[in-house]
């Protein structure tokens, strides 16, 4: 109970505060999944997928990470390389990506880790944003991500993300499409059962982007999204649009700490 | 160039059996899929493999429309001499990505 240890700034919240919201904190928050029973996608995968994962040079994953890093040292054409910033001291990215989505201070937007990557090019490398699931951006991604590999998510829940991620919340809470499935009802209510030939996950985030068996390629987690989208039969939304966006932030809190896996494998 | 993960050992002893791993980034279209317009996708594969050890093939392999995306091979092969390996992929267009390793083989 984070909140006790400020007894005065709890008082004076739930003072302001009519509808008694929580106060912003790291805190442990209240999801559809008991704290005690949350587990990776890495714990649905065969044991062959699990060996392939975990051996660094058989994960194909490992082929976007090369890419990345390639390109993160690589100048843009006008300006300087990712790495002549993040190369080293403060800068650099390791346990960066486990912070995000998070809101980018200077236009009061949320931003995930692709967003954040369009913005360094755009604000500090006067190169043209890359676009969504397109191949450097992937690779990139996937690089910047895998520096936090095995680092714990970060729950942490400024007061100006508190907005976006209740909007996630519904997302995930509510029923769409011709199937009339939120994605509550799979990977808060039923996950370990059976689905035909797959066994349902939590659908936790924390391995995004993936290498997918079913892709036969890496993709972004707002894919995944737009897959889970269409196989209920509902409207994908586009890529980096704000609902998965508010969305990825949900999802980021609701993995209470697991550890980054980036780059994952899953089915 | 193709993006390509190689394995192997920089030094063995004369006569050792060596694991060489090759992986070669690939999206080995089948030809028998259509797209969302219910147009047929060509097929775009890898055709051929080889690993040469100082110019020899010491192991080779013909690839098919069944072989999944990003091709990963494991194989072995008796270290005789110091030289490089190289690993070549020809796709069904003739393109050729290879990359080399040297091998430092002690007696």
């Amino acid at each position: 109970m984070r909140h006790f240890r400020w007894p005065l700034i709890g008082l004076l919240l739930g003072a302001l505060s009519a509808c008694g919201e929580e106060p912003a904190s790291d805190s442990v928050r209240e999801t559809g999944l008991a704290p005690d029973t949350i587990v990776s996608g890495y714990a649905f995968l065969t044991p062959e997928t699990q060996s392939e994962q975990d051996d660094d040079f058989l994960n194909p994953a490992n082929l976007w990470v090369d890419e990345g890093g390639k390109l993160f040292l690589s100048e843009t054409g006008v300006s300087a390389a990712c790495a002549s910033c993040h190369g080293e001291g403060d800068m650099r990215l390791d346990g960066a990506a486990t912070r995000y989505p998070t809101i980018d201070h200077a236009s009061g937007e949320l931003v995930n880790l692709e967003g954040r990557i369009n913005l360094c090019r755009t604000r500090h490398q006067q190169a043209d944003p890359l676009e969504y699931e397109s191949e450097p951006l992937l690779s990139l991604t996937t690089y910047v991500a895998s520096l936090s590999r095995g680092q714990a998510i970060s729950t942490a829940l400024s007061t100006d993300e508190q907005v976006f991620y209740e909007v996630g919340k519904t997302y995930f809470n509510t029923r769409r499409g011709q199937f009339n499935l939120s994605c509550r009802e799979c990977h808060d209510l039923n996950w370990g059962k059976q689905l035909r030939g797959d066994t349902i996950s939590q659908g936790h985030s924390n391995g995004f982007p993936a290498y997918r068996l079913e892709w036969q390629t890496l993709g972004s987690l707002h894919r995944r999204f737009r897959d889970c989208d269409a196989g209920i039969r509902a409207e994908p939304r586009t890529y980096g649009s704000a609902d998965y966006l508010a969305l990825e932030l949900y999802l980021r809190v609701r993995a209470q700490g697991l550890p980054m896996e980036t780059p994952a494998i899953r089915r | 160039m193709a993006a390509i993960r190689i394995s192997a050992l920089k030094t063995a002893k004369a006569g050792e059996i060596i694991e060489l791993k090759a992986l070669i980034r690939h999206k080995m279209e089948t030809g028998f899929r259509r797209g969302s317009r219910g147009e047929a996708i060509p097929r775009d594969i890898i055709t051929h493999f080889v690993c040469l050890y100082n110019g020899e093939a010491v192991f080779e392999a013909d690839f098919f429309p069944s072989v999944a995306a990003n091709p990963f091979l494991i194989f072995y092969t008796r270290a005789t001499e110091s030289g490089t390996l190289e690993f070549r992929w020809t796709d069904q267009h003739g393109t050729v990505s290879s990359q080399t390793a040297n091998i430092s083989v002690e007696s």
